[in-house]
């Protein structure tokens, strides 16, 4: 129980210190923020009345000293009142970020998930059979670590979607679908969803296999692994019930941390192929100068990251049992 | 001899009595010169280093203006233009040279004040300990959950500015938290060994101790995270540019990914817009990563003298 609530504590304050973080990054424009964003909103449309005192009150730029701002920015918070979307004027911004999400979350997240357990799995292969041909994969992925992602998604889309037509160019689904649960629409999400999921893959198994193979090397020298060798046990159970399951520990860490990596990755992926998810609405109300719904969106994205950490934690207190008796 | 002078160079502070009594300073540069170069790693990623830092200097002194409209839109490579022309017509080779400073700049700028700011927090917690360690460690923690992209897509859209400096301090400032965790890690361990408490005993200040006893145990460690970071900052500040985000009037070879982008380089199938400048990115990720790769060979003996054992049934 203690373990649960170490770690709930550092969640609380890893929440707190980032919607901090948000009521001061409006400060950083130059100018009066929200003077820029009705001029912008009066620009798409009529706002409704009273919008400037809510986004002022939201942006953290209200009346009053330090404190009172802070008060009412968090009082805004609490009320879901992220302002209004200059981009799609006039949703309100938890709406655009509510229809963006899911685009972003089963598209990446399967593409992690896929990505995680089959480098793990070659990684424990490739430990396992240390020295022979498999080894040589090693130096390629140093190279691919070092390409930057979205360039290695632009090629990719050149040559899949460009030079040979196996898929869409770009979008979430095609122009002629409208979006709702019918399998004409489904097809297409699926259809325009599997090469951004592959630069995906591609771009991070690299790192799973080599983490997990290394750990495997050193699990394999473990007393343990010998002793069940001279159990006389079979390989195969050697390597996932001895071996790899104590060699994985290290990844599931990792697959918390890189979390963020993902989300990050996830912004250039979205832009290149222009795929209506999270990143993509982002990219457009920084250049939008919608400050309204870039806050809203940086602090949603970092909510969600705070929330996946918090449940990998917690699996791994669940998985490795000597981390909740040593704290 | 080898092995005495791998732990010297491992373990400087530790390493008193380990030190070799023959031969100076100019005989222990040649031994260290010569296991440099038997890392076929390390040479061939000093080589593309060295490569890429003369054409970031002498570079754009020898070739014309990058932004001059020279030729005809999007033509292929040819003599007269060995990659091929932009949209409007700019010489891409030009371009390619003349971002390579920028680029390099944003990378090691970035890269050294990251590494800077792990080395203060990370050593200093852990050497310092209680809880102004406890609170630097949350503070690592917390930034190093926040993810990095995000953050800085805002900030630096937020900060308008015409150069590259906001984009080095945002990278800079977001990125240290790993490094640092790592060093307060190493450092809790080194703080309690005898020879850090045999300086203490001695009456050693404490400025020295860090300096001399501590810091040269940790150099290893402390140059692979620079590297790491100057690939990081190279890749973010690609990804940035790319993105269109930050200062979009210096040259660098995400801006050159970002015009080709806008520009529809890739649906005009002018394939040697776009990749050159990812290809040169990649490059001078893998010549860091090569180094650091033969650096570990040469400070860490047990992975130089490393064989494979048999390969198990």
């Amino acid at each position: 129980m203690r373990y649960v609530a170490r770690k709930l504590g550092f969640y609380l304050v890893a929440a707190w210190a980032a919607i901090t973080l948000n009521f001061f990054l409006p400060r950083l424009i130059p100018g009066n923020p929200v003077e820029i964003l009705m001029s912008r909103l009066d620009e798409s449309g009529s706002p409704p009345p009273g919008e400037a005192h809510r986004l002022a009150l939201l942006l953290g730029v209200g009346t009053g000293g330090l404190f009172s701002q802070y008060w009412h920015y968090l009082d805004a918070l609490a009320h879901f009142n992220l302002g209004i979307s200059v981009t799609d004027f006039p949703v309100p911004v938890s709406q655009v970020i509510a229809s963006a999400l899911p685009w972003t979350l089963v598209l990446v997240g399967t593409a992690t998930v896929i990505s995680f357990v089959v480098g793990i799995t070659l990684g424990a292969l490739a430990g396992w059979k240390r020295g022979t041909w498999v080894d040589s994969l090693i130096p390629t992925t140093t190279f691919l670590t070092a390409i930057p992602y979205f360039w290695l998604a632009l090629l990719l889309l050149y040559l899949l979607a460009f030079v040979f037509h196996v898929f869409p160019l770009n979008g979430g689904y095609g122009a002629s679908e409208t979006p709702g649960w019918n399998w004409s629409f489904i097809g297409s999400a699926i259809d325009h969803s599997i090469l951004p999921a592959l630069t995906i893959v591609i771009a991070s198994i690299g790192g799973w296999l080599l983490g997990m193979r290394n750990m495997t090397v050193t699990t394999l020298s473990d007393d343990y692994v010998v002793a069940a060798e001279a159990k006389g046990l079979s390989p195969r159970r050697i390597l996932v019930g001895y071996a790899a399951r104590n060699a994985v520990m290290p990844s599931i860490t990792g697959f918390a941390i890189s979390l963020g990596f993902v989300v990050s990755g996830s912004v250039a992926m979205e832009y290149v192929f222009s795929y209506p998810g999270i990143g993509y609405e982002l990219l457009q109300a920084v250049n939008n100068e919608d400050y309204a719904l870039a806050q809203g969106i940086f602090l949603v994205i970092t909510l969600a990251v705070l929330a996946a950490n918090l449940i990998v934690d917690l699996l791994y207190g669940f998985v490795d049992p000597r981390t909740r008796q040593s704290r | 001899m080898t092995a005495v002078g791998a732990s010297t160079l491992l373990e400087p502070g530790s390493a008193g009595a380990l030190r070799p009594t023959g031969g100076g300073v100019g005989h222990r540069a040649i031994v260290a010169t010569r296991r440099l170069l038997r890392s076929s790693r390390m040479v061939i990623g000093l080589v593309l280093l060295v490569f890429f830092v003369l054409v970031a200097i002498v570079g754009p002194h020898l070739v014309g203006n990058p932004n001059a409209f020279v030729g005809p839109s999007m033509a292929g490579p040819s003599a007269r233009f060995w990659l091929g022309t932009t949209m409007p017509g700019q010489n891409i080779f030009y371009q390619l040279v003349d971002s390579t400073s920028g680029t390099l700049e944003v990378g090691f700028l970035a890269g050294a004040l990251a590494t800077l700011v792990s080395v203060v927090i990370g050593i200093g917690g852990g050497f310092v300990g209680g809880y102004v360690d406890e609170l630097l460690a949350l503070f690592s923690n917390v930034i190093l959950i926040i993810p990095g992209l995000p953050l800085i897509i805002v900030v630096a859209s937020y900060v308008k500015s015409s150069s590259l400096l906001p984009t080095i301090l945002i990278i800079a400032f977001t990125s240290w938290a790993g490094y640092a965790r790592v060093l307060r890690g190493q450092t809790l361990s080194i703080r309690n060994r005898d020879y850090v408490l045999a300086a203490r005993v001695a009456g050693e200040k404490t400025w020295r101790i860090i300096f001399v006893e501590i810091l040269p145990s940790e150099l290893a460690v402390i140059v692979s995270n620079f590297i790491f970071m100057v690939i990081f900052a190279i890749l973010t500040q690609s990804t940035l540019a790319f993105l269109g985000i930050g200062d979009l009037s210096t040259l660098t070879w995400g801006n050159m990914l970002n015009v080709a982008n806008n520009d529809e380089a890739l649906t005009s199938g002018a394939w040697w817009w776009f990749v050159p400048p990812g290809l040169c990115i990649a490059l001078v990720g893998t010549a860091l990563a090569l180094v650091n790769f033969g650096l570990d060979e040469i400070l860490n003996p047990r992975l130089r003298v490393y064989k494979a054992p048999k390969v198990r049934r």
